[in-house]
């Protein structure tokens, strides 16, 4: 990659130069992705391994089906009223001392974090592992305004400083093995903090010990936090995330100002409903019966954590979605990612073929609603499925993945086709027509008889034939009937009718004559 | 239009097949709220025995004392993790500070307030809890009295954690009950359950990233 000589030289490792927006669409992007044999290795060992874990800990619980169908009602209540729920949300926050920002889109949402970085003088942010965060791509807005943003997260972590982009939603370096994790750490750490310890092998507690200290830094110095949010309590304003490595309760502890950008369909009606997600994400997502940290905070509390709250309310889409009544069960979700672990096409494809941070089968209903039908890529994310519906089965909050599958595809296919008719589109017409009456069929008949009169019971072969020739190649198929079935029916049933005017009439007299 | 108003009524517009009438409630929500598990009471001994065990397979040590033993497993937890600076929130029993501060170690309040730097240099905390729920091996700090704010139970790489079997509850809707009116009166709230872990690896688990990596339980009998 060439640099411009006056171009300012980067805060933060650089992205791979294809993003997501460069990315072709999956049946032409997974062809590469199915190449890379270390990467489905690594996937393979590493879902299998994560959906026996889910699965042991969904039959520790009773009444795992009762939870699931109780958190599909009460996000289909917040989603059937989320006007008052954001509303609610709002005041409430406020009311705590939460500033509340509203976003349309992806710019609205970094440009704010971006007025709120610069109005806090800081030249650095540390962040939370965040999917609203990666899907408005604000390390790069915050790039370009001359902020550093840190990831945390040691999945994300390994990402960033690897130059690479986030391949799962919950284990984002799922395609890194440790070897791999080791060599991005030995080469470059040392350029942005603390370095790798010399001699420092590939096991992963050695790894983990490497990161702790290197990003300890930068957690004692930072003075702004970026979050997403799993969950926002309308009733009270409460926001909610869950962790394992304390590096979420670092960011939302030490520095003096935090923002959450969470996304609107987040919300929760009240404390309550809170028992029902915290007992259905942790046993679906990291498959263990609770995750190590979960905290949760209502505004400012003197003395004791960030004295400047914000909360981001992210659209970017989602009203979008909200307005199909088939799609907005995707709303639902609560980014446990456990279709993708279940998916066997994820497992194989891997998550970037699906050119989004959300991969797998919720990246195939959500993105293409989220952003709508216009680009390949997402013309073609709903026919990146199986249909086998092992997702339907395992998802917390029963998402219908299929059925919104199968709707999205009927979409692609009306879109495609509002203004250039297709040769498939002309062919099913033309058929139509013949079906439509017997008279019309029995023409069409004619000609396939004398076809069949022409090749004479001989088996067809390759042959140069416009369009067939392909299928011919690998097939051999037998010639067409000289006799059709109304022929035979004639013949066998009414062997005195005299040949009609009908050119099937016409046939039994050819019939008889061989 | 501003953002707030554009979203809102892009909201609006696309839930124009919700009847007007329909209200929130309206929306069934199958379930009912607060149960608790059958395995029995707050404090009972098959709840206590399911927390032991959930809490133990996370790794975490638990000590199991009669009431009045506080004093001497708190000794004995500060030897058994080598602790040689420890912080005392402010609330804690005036008899466990005593035991703490003859056990050999180098105490600090947090009055006045200490540093990040200086609390990264204290190696141990030690607090109360507000709530422990069974079926998840799940400890609930509120960071009321006895608890600290909560970078006293972060910095620190152990944390000694002083729970009573009477704050015991079968599972998480009975915690959240229990939590309830200190979120409302707007506490920040943390749960614990064992000590900070990742699996970001090929998903092999590893104990202690950057929280405490070292949770020591003192389950006390009342």
């Amino acid at each position: 990659m060439t640099t411009q000589p006056e171009a300012r030289p980067r805060l933060t490792p650089a992205p791979p130069e294809v993003s997501w927006l460069g990315m072709p669409p999956f049946p032409e992007a997974v062809k590469t992705e199915l190449r890379r044999s270390q990467q489905r290795k690594n996937l393979a060992h590493a879902t299998h391994t994560i959906r026996g874990k889910r699965a042991l800990r969904a039959s520790e619980v009773d009444n795992w089906e009762e939870l699931r169908t109780a958190a599909e009602n009460i996000k289909d209540r917040v989603g059937r009223h989320l006007d008052e729920y954001l509303l609610q949300a709002e005041a409430a926050m406020q009311a705590a001392g939460v500033t509340v920002h509203w976003a349309r889109d992806a710019a609205d949402a970094t440009r704010i974090v971006t007025d709120i970085a610069r109005a806090k003088g800081v030249d650095e942010v540390v962040k939370i592992k965040s999917m609203a965060t990666q899907e408005i791509d604000l390390n790069e807005a915050l790039e370009e305004a001359g902020i550093a943003a840190w990831e945390t997260d040691l999945a994300e972590l390994i990402v960033q400083l690897g130059h690479d982009l986030p391949s799962h939603i919950l284990v984002p370096a799922i395609h890194r093995n440790r070897t791999e994790v080791r060599d991005i750490f030995a080469e470059e750490m040392g350029r942005y903090g603390t370095p790798a310890p010399e001699g420092m092998t590939d096991d992963p507690t050695e790894l983990t010990d490497a990161a702790r200290a290197h990003l300890r830094e930068k957690f004692l110095r930072a003075k702004m936090a970026v979050s997403g949010g799993n969950f926002i309590v309308a009733e009270t304003g409460t926001l909610v995330i869950v962790e394992s490595e304390g590096n979420g309760r670092m960011c939302l502890t030490l520095p003096e100002t935090l923002v959450s950008v969470v996304g609107i369909e987040k919300l929760l009606p009240t404390l309550e409903d809170l028992e029902v997600f915290l007992k259905l994400l942790p046993r679906s997502s990291t498959g263990e019966r609770m995750n190590p940290y979960t905290s949760l905070w209502t505004g400012v509390r003197e003395g004791d954590g960030p004295q400047d709250l914000h909360v981001v309310l992210l659209d970017n889409g989602r009203s979008r979605v909200l307005s199909d009544p088939v799609g907005r069960a995707a709303l639902r979700c609560i980014r446990c990612s456990a279709c993708l672990n279940i998916c066997p096409v994820y497992e194989r494809a891997g998550g970037h073929a699906y050119g989004s941070p959300y991969p797998g089968p919720i990246g195939a209903i959500l993105n293409p609603q989220l952003r709508g039908l216009d680009s390949p890529v997402d013309k073609a994310l709903p026919f990146a499925s199986s249909l086998c519906g092992a997702c339907n089965e395992v998802c917390p909050v029963k998402i219908p993945f299929t059925d919104i599958l199968v709707h999205l595809r009927h979409k692609v296919v009306e879109k495609k086709t509002e203004k250039h008719p297709t040769g498939e589109q002309a062919l099913m017409k033309t058929t139509g027509r013949v079906m439509s009456a017997g008279k019309n069929l029995e023409k069409v008949q004619l000609a396939s008889r004398g076809a069949g009169l022409v090749f004479k019971n001989k088996w067809l072969g390759p042959m140069p034939i416009p369009l067939a020739s392909r299928w011919l190649q690998a097939r051999d198929v037998e010639a067409p009937p000289t006799q059709t079935f109304r022929e035979w029916w004639d013949k066998e049933h009414r062997p005195s009718a005299a040949p009609g005017e009908t050119a099937g009439g016409q046939g039994s007299a050819t019939e008889e004559e061989r | 239009m501003s953002a707030r108003d554009e979203v809102m009524a892009r909201v609006r517009e696309a839930l124009q097949d919700v009847p007007d009438g329909e209200r929130a409630e309206d929306v069934t929500v199958a379930w009912s709220y607060g149960r608790p598990l059958a395995t029995g009471a707050p404090g009972s001994a098959e709840v206590v025995d399911d927390f032991v065990e959930k809490v133990e397979d996370y790794g975490a040590v638990v000590v199991r004392v009669p009431s009045g033993g506080v004093e001497t497993a708190l000794r004995e937890a500060l030897a058994a993790l080598d602790a040689r600076k420890v912080v005392l929130p402010d609330g804690l029993d005036p008899a466990w500070v005593s035991a703490v501060a003859g056990a050999g170690v180098e105490t600090f309040t947090d009055d006045p307030v200490l540093s990040h730097q200086e609390l990264n240099g204290i190696d141990t905390v030690v607090t109360t809890a507000a709530v422990g729920m069974a079926d998840s091996g799940t400890i609930a700090l509120d960071h009321s009295a006895g608890q600290g704010r909560r970078a006293l139970t972060l910095l620190p790489d152990k944390h000694l954690c002083v729970v009573r079997t009477s704050q015991v509850v079968s599972d998480v809707p009975e915690g959240i009950a229990v939590l309830a009116p200190a979120i409302r009166s707007r506490q920040p709230v943390t749960w614990l359950s064992g000590g900070s872990a990742t699996s970001d690896i090929e998903l092999s688990r590893v104990e202690g990233v950057h929280g405490p990596r070292t949770l020591y339980v003192v389950l006390v009998e009342d």
